[in-house]
């Protein structure tokens, strides 16, 4: 039987809290609480914007004048890339929040949120090489952007295989925490691979300092989709999160009991 | 607080040294990290010997020969530009669809002696554009933009142009 989960009572842990600290939802039992009323908004909101934003680029939007219906896989590749990268930062500030502040669901969440950024790396990754194969001519080719993606991948399986590697998880976070640290340094890398040295991938289209080269029927749908797949992957985490909370205080009252039991014997 | 002000410069003065040495690596190996060469940069560094190289550049127009060549496979005579420079490239076989004149490619091959380029995969890139076909059209036939000639105007003219109340592709 593995140590005794940190996370076990419905009271605060092992400092008093601030109410309007992130601390406040250092107690287990609150968190709980506070997302078990929001999550059957979000699952809704969730289900619902991205149901519009793929009916929409999927069947309701133009094609472009040059690549056609092909085109339509930018609205699953290019929110998976975001989300890919944005997911990233994300894993950087649990970290942070983990190593600097001993933050417990911070862990927690960083160890559920890293195999779902992993699926959208690879989800990135394969809607990119069948959108390559049409347009380019090639399902893959070792340029700078492709390279940094499929670094970040790693690093997303890195950490979802580190910080479960150690039969201390606080050891593993903490593992994790500075893989997750010393792997940001590639986000930079990716978002500006385009700029920094010529690539076979395209430049920015959304994020430029002009306008967007995207006509707005085609970049609406994208804002949608983009939107849509954010909820859900937060969703997703959040929800992972929540599991892995009630799942540890499962295991500390069966620890309990069995330590009971010892105590008692039948 | 100490010991978490602590943890905070500890992590800053890594994250400082990390980044550091990952932008002193980037710069150092700048070359490796480029997929393709320009015409004005082969033309500079003129690349010897059998190393087969990437050239890239836009197509430049009227410059697009096809034919089909001994062997009965089609082939194609075309130039690769970058404003200031050009080279002339030969490839057989079949080009991707989104060959065009004015379009990105990128081309790996060898240099030849006469300083042309004997080209055995071509790539497509396409720009970071992207309109409905009745926004391109319009834009052609309004004299606005010629896509042979190169990239189409700046987005602010046309990415909220009307598609002329059609719904749909």
């Amino acid at each position: 039987m593995d140590h005794p989960p940190a996370l076990t009572t419905g009271t605060t842990p092992h400092r008093p809290a601030g109410p309007r600290t992130l601390h406040r939802f250092a107690n287990p039992g609150r968190f709980l609480r506070a997302t078990a009323r929001v999550m059957p908004f979000l699952w809704g909101a969730s289900i619902l914007v991205l149901g519009v934003g793929l009916a929409w680029g999927l069947w309701f939007s133009p094609p472009d004048w040059q690549q056609g219906e092909t085109v339509r896989i930018m609205y699953v590749h290019v929110p998976m890339a975001w989300l890919a990268m944005g997911g990233y930062t994300g894993l950087a500030v649990l970290s942070v929040m983990s190593l600097i502040w001993r933050h417990p669901l911070a862990d927690l969440t960083a160890r559920e949120l890293s195999p779902v950024g992993a699926a959208a790396t690879a989800l990135c990754l394969v809607t990119g090489s069948l959108w390559g194969k049409p347009m380019w001519g090639t399902w893959w080719v070792w340029d700078a952007r492709l390279t940094s993606v499929l670094v970040l991948f790693f690093l997303w399986l890195g950490h979802a295989a580190l910080v479960r590697a150690f039969d201390d998880a606080e050891r593993g976070a903490r593992a994790g925490a500075i893989l997750a640290l010393v792997g940001i340094v590639n986000v930079p890398i990716v978002k500006f691979s385009v700029d920094w040295w010529n690539t076979l991938h395209q430049p920015a289209s959304v994020t430029r300092l002009d306008a967007p080269g995207m006509h707005v029927d085609i970049l609406y749908p994208l804002l949608t989709c983009a939107l849509g797949f954010t909820l859900l992957f937060g969703t997703v985490v959040l929800a992972r999160t929540r599991a892995a909370v009630m799942e540890r205080r499962v295991r500390a009252l069966q620890f309990a009991r069995a330590r009971r039991e010892d105590a008692v014997p039948a | 607080m100490t010991r978490k002000k602590r943890r905070l410069m500890v992590l800053l003065l890594a994250g400082l040294g990390l980044g550091t040495a990952t932008a002193l690596t980037l710069t150092a190996f700048q070359d490796n990290l480029v997929f393709f060469l320009s015409p004005s940069d082969v033309i500079a560094q003129r690349p010897t010997g059998d190393r087969a190289i990437r050239l890239g550049g836009l197509v430049e127009t009227g410059s697009v020969e096809r034919r089909t060549g001994a062997d009965g496979r089609p082939a194609a005579t075309f130039r690769i530009s970058d404003g200031p420079n050009a080279i002339s490239v030969t490839y057989a076989g079949v080009l991707p669809d989104l060959f065009r004149e004015g379009q990105g490619v990128v081309t790996l091959g060898r240099l030849l002696p006469d300083g042309s380029f004997r080209a055995t995969e071509v790539l497509a890139r396409h720009d970071e554009t992207y309109m409905p076909p009745e926004v391109a059209d319009a834009l052609r036939r309004s004299g606005h933009w010629n896509p042979s000639q190169g990239a189409a105007p700046p987005a602010e003219t046309w990415n909220t142009a009307p598609r002329n109340g059609r719904s749909g592709g």
